[in-house]
């Protein structure tokens, strides 16, 4: 058999980012652009940050075939410690926040423990969280909203990056933004680069020179259109920081790093993990303490967006996370998916949820559209492997 | 011609342009007992679908004929209507419902319109059972309280309550013991003498060449022959020369002593005790001493229920029971092993008797399963995975032990059984073990497979290597093993140097051991 030095690029891969961009183009069309202005573009970021720290998390439960139901309460109960904490009893801001994710990780540990140690499913472990956790936030907060937080605090959710802006046309224009813009496009073409070399090295099969170049094109258009619309307005919002980097690092671990790759066996089949030396009860435990962490990041986020707690915050936050999971790939019985699926599906949502206001849509409606959506995306997904079987 | 009750003519059927069956014919006498013979792949299972509506009319060229008609079957309930009833080799019974319930599963019997006769299901029930050998069972027992080998009679009484006249039975052996396989066979001789036609596919030729009238031989997809009993040759031997094209002269490739000189005591296991997972007083495995060589392949023999996957298991990091005591000494030196980690660690690697439930993640590529055992400590560094060095090793062992896929990228559930084996076998290979216990490595694989796994079993040996093998066909102990252990009710009940191993010799083992207890 001659060896083939080229192999195509797995269209599949990327086959929800073109459906991402179709309902963005499409919605740029019904609303007459106004759903590409800076100011809109920037709120698209800082409405769906903690949806997609969750499905981040989240996307490490349903690869274990599982989901965590308590987020939305976890969220809402870390959320109210902050505030509490910062507000009502004067404490220092990191102070505040570290209770906060101390708080989500407790619950993590607590659901990690039934799961993992003593055989509860996630499903009936989770829902007694979502449970506990929702009713502490009402006892906690005594019903009650807890507000405004100070500015500092607010920063988290609503502030931006270091900013230098300068007048043009009209307007005016960030400059940090486009530099970092700038250093993303070559640390993305440098990192190509040496991941092409490394498997050259190796004497394996690359993608034809063009695929190449039309992938990286795509991916540093949409960087550009996105750096310039935000740079258009007040550059980078801390949310997109604090998204950037956690996605970053579970998109490493993974896709390049063993604890991730145990994560899919276990998921795969969780007896023959277990025969391979994967102690899968860790791994239970770990990933179900990971998701409290990450609502508890997601949960000062939002009380910073918000600029209070309220009792009722994050109601429902546990579907959209594990929605966006499913509409990025991820598959129900587990073992299938990735991270960078799952900030697409959150993406998906939130492009879809804010085109709808947008038009004019009423709330009600937009419910039966995202369900709609849901449903397409896992039947397409359901249907095509099917078919390449 | 009404002498016979089922002719397939010219079957072809095209997946996607590639012929799984081309130009098949198999007839099939009434009242005779027909075996499907050939390798994995060869097409027996898409045949038997096309025979039973899986594979609907029209999705195929060729005509059947059945009683002297032409059949049109759309879906299984078509032929079944027509009596011909298909029994796979993944039993089809609801674990938790009663044998009963089972027995008349879609099939019920009931009153009026969708309620259920119980006084007759129960009475039915207890006829059926009774024409398989099951006289005494508890009709309201779930069905999963039985053996394999008795759900898969459970399975026959299933299709004997749909008024079956043909019965094909896909490998109903491949997870019974001898005894258990024997008993099956006695009943398909029963079956024939009430004059149900019955069609076997098996891989176990001994049992064909026992039971069947005529035999028939697929391979790629044609008919190569059809041997008659009585007036054909109707030896194993035969019949492989049939399936594979040529004579298999030796079904275990030879070890060259020279090569493969046997060396220092490698693994040694003494006063090893286990007790049942669930029942603190049960002893699974009493005082067991074991010892394996380096080079040296070592069988574990014995009954069904003897305990040698148990015995496997408990060592390979105690996944199976508790109260386990006794020592295991690796070159010499005691190690304590805990769990499975600890037990790759000592370098000891343990490939289970069930591929597709302990061996393989079936939705992750060949690449993945291979390395998966053996990631931390050779793919990886500081935790993070060398995702080349993986495709090398990969593409490395793919070669070497001779996978059959187009590519490592291939999801392994779509390998045929023997290749799956290959896999398991690799990712064991990559853990560079000292010790591979092989729990049935041969399990339902083909003749050609089989063939492969042994040579690999030769060059782990070659290797220096301590080789344990467990396995319930007799024939595959004899052939591979230098030195072999007879298990009995958990213990050890003899030892057995290649010399004076034997059928006879195993059985007389378990027997005199029985004896032994019994006084």
């Amino acid at each position: 058999m001659e060896k083939k030095k080229t192999v195509n690029l797995n269209l599949k891969q990327y086959g929800m980012v073109f459906a991402l961009l179709a309902i963005y183009i499409i919605f740029y069309i019904l609303t007459g652009g106004s759903n590409a202005t800076p100011m809109n573009m920037n709120n698209l970021i800082m409405q769906n940050g903690y949806v997609v720290i969750l499905a981040t998390g989240m996307l490490l439960c349903v690869l274990t075939g599982n989901v965590d139901l308590g987020v939305g309460s976890y969220v809402a109960l870390t959320g109210a410690v902050a505030a509490k904490l910062v507000c009502d009893m004067n404490l220092p801001i990191p102070v505040g926040f570290l209770a906060a994710l101390a708080v989500g990780t407790a619950f993590g540990v607590f659901n990690g423990f039934f799961i993992a140690y003593l055989d509860i499913p996630p499903f009936v472990a989770t829902l007694a969280s979502m449970l506990i956790g929702r009713g502490l936030t009402y006892v906690f907060l005594a019903a009650k909203t807890i507000g405004p937080v100070p500015d500092g605090f607010k920063f988290f959710g609503a502030g931006f990056f270091i900013s230098n802006k300068i007048p043009v046309g009209d307007g005016t224009i960030e400059i940090v933004t486009l530099i970092v813009a700038a250093i993303a496009t070559i640390l993305i073409i440098f990192s190509e680069k040496r991941s092409l070399s490394a498997k050259r090295k190796y004497g394996f099969a690359t993608p034809p020179a063009w695929q190449t170049i039309v992938k990286l094109a795509v991916i540093l258009a949409i960087i550009w259109f996105y750096a310039y619309k935000l740079a258009r307005y007040n550059g980078i919002p801390i949310v997109l920081v604090i998204m950037a980097v956690i996605v970053g690092i579970y998109f490493f671990i993974t896709s390049k790093t063993v604890a991730g790759r145990q994560v899919y066996a276990l998921g795969g089949n969780a007896k023959a993990a277990r025969l391979s030396g994967i102690d899968t009860r860790k791994v239970f435990f770990w990933v179900y303490t990971n998701m409290g962490f990450l609502a508890g990041v997601a949960g000062i986020v939002l009380a910073a967006r918000a600029g209070s707690a309220t009792p009722k915050a994050g109601d429902g936050f546990e579907l959209d996370a594990i929605a966006s999971c499913y509409i990025g790939g991820a598959a129900a019985a587990g073992g299938v998916g990735t991270v960078i699926g799952a900030v697409v599906g959150a993406f998906v949502m939130g492009i879809l949820n804010n085109g709808m206001i947008l038009c004019g849509l009423s709330t009600d409606w937009q419910k039966v559209v995202k369900g709609l959506v849901l449903l397409g995306a896992v039947t397409f997904d359901v249907i095509s492997t099917k078919r390449k079987k | 011609m009404s002498d016979y009750i089922l002719e397939m003519n010219h079957i072809t059927k095209e997946f996607s342009g590639v012929k799984a069956l081309d130009d098949v014919n198999l007839k099939v006498k009434r009242g005779e007992i027909h075996a499907l013979c050939g390798e994995n792949g060869a097409g027996k299972s898409t045949l038997m679908n096309v025979l039973s509506g899986i594979y609907p009319f029209g999705t195929y060229s060729g005509d059947i004929m059945y009683n002297g008609e032409l059949v049109k079957n759309h879906n299984i309930k078509d032929s079944e209507k027509k009596g011909i009833v298909i029994i796979h080799q993944e039993l089809a019974l609801s674990p938790y419902l009663s044998i009963s319930e089972n027995v008349f599963m879609g099939n019920e019997q009931t009153t009026m319109k969708g309620v259920i006769d119980w006084t007759q299901t129960r009475n039915k029930a207890q006829e059926m059972l009774e024409k398989v050998g099951l006289d005494n069972e508890n009709l309201d027992a779930p069905v999963n309280s039985l053996g394999v080998g008795k759900q898969q009679l459970i399975e026959i009484a299933k299709a004997l309550a749909k008024k079956v006249d043909l019965l094909i039975l896909d490998e109903p052996t491949a997870a019974l013991n001898d005894e258990e396989s024997a008993q099956l066979l006695e009943i398909m001789l029963k079956l024939k003498a009430q004059g149900i036609t019955c069609i076997i596919i098996s891989h176990k030729l001994n049992e064909i060449s026992y039971v069947a009238d005529s035999i028939t031989v697929i391979r790629d997809g044609k008919t190569i022959e059809t041997l008659v009993k009585g007036v054909d040759e109707f030896t194993e031997d035969r019949i492989i020369k049939g399936m594979v094209g040529r004579e298999l002269t030796n079904r275990y490739p030879e070890r060259n002593r020279e090569e493969c000189p046997i060396g220092d005591v490698v693994l040694e296991v003494k006063n090893w005790n286990v007790y049942h997972p669930e029942d603190a007083d049960r002893q699974v495995l009493k005082d067991i001493n074991i010892q394996v060589r380096a080079g040296e392949v070592v069988g574990l023999a014995g009954l069904m229920g003897a305990g040698r996957t148990e015995f496997a298991m408990s060592l390979f990091g105690r996944e199976y029971g508790q109260k386990i005591s006794g020592e295991i000494y690796m070159h010499g030196k005691p190690v304590k092993i805990k769990n499975v980690k600890e037990a790759i660690a000592n370098k000891i690697a343990y490939t289970s008797e069930d591929r597709k439930t302990y061996g393989l993640v079936l939705i992750n590529d060949i690449k993945w399963n291979m390395t998966l055992a053996a990631l931390r400590t050779f793919f990886s560094k500081n935790g993070v995975v060398n995702g080349n060095d993986e495709i090398v090793a990969a593409e490395k062992y793919k070669k070497l032990i001779n996978v059959k896929a187009n590519s490592i990228d291939q999801e392994v559930g779509a390998l045929s059984g023997g290749n799956q084996q290959k896999v398991v076998l690799a990712k064991w290979m990559l853990t560079e073990p000292d010790v591979l216990i092989l729990d049935e490595p041969t399990r339902g694989i083909d003749v050609g497979a089989k063939y492969e796994i042994y040579c690999a079993i030769n060059d782990l040996a070659k290797a220096g290597k301590a080789v344990i093998v467990i396995s319930s066909e007799m024939p595959e102990v004899i052939g591979t093993c230098d030195r072999t252990y007879v298990l009995n009710e958990g213990q050890i009940a003899g030892e057995l140097s290649k010399e004076e191993l034997s059928q006879e010799k195993i059985m007389k083992c378990i027997m005199q051991h029985n004896n032994r207890k019994g006084a």
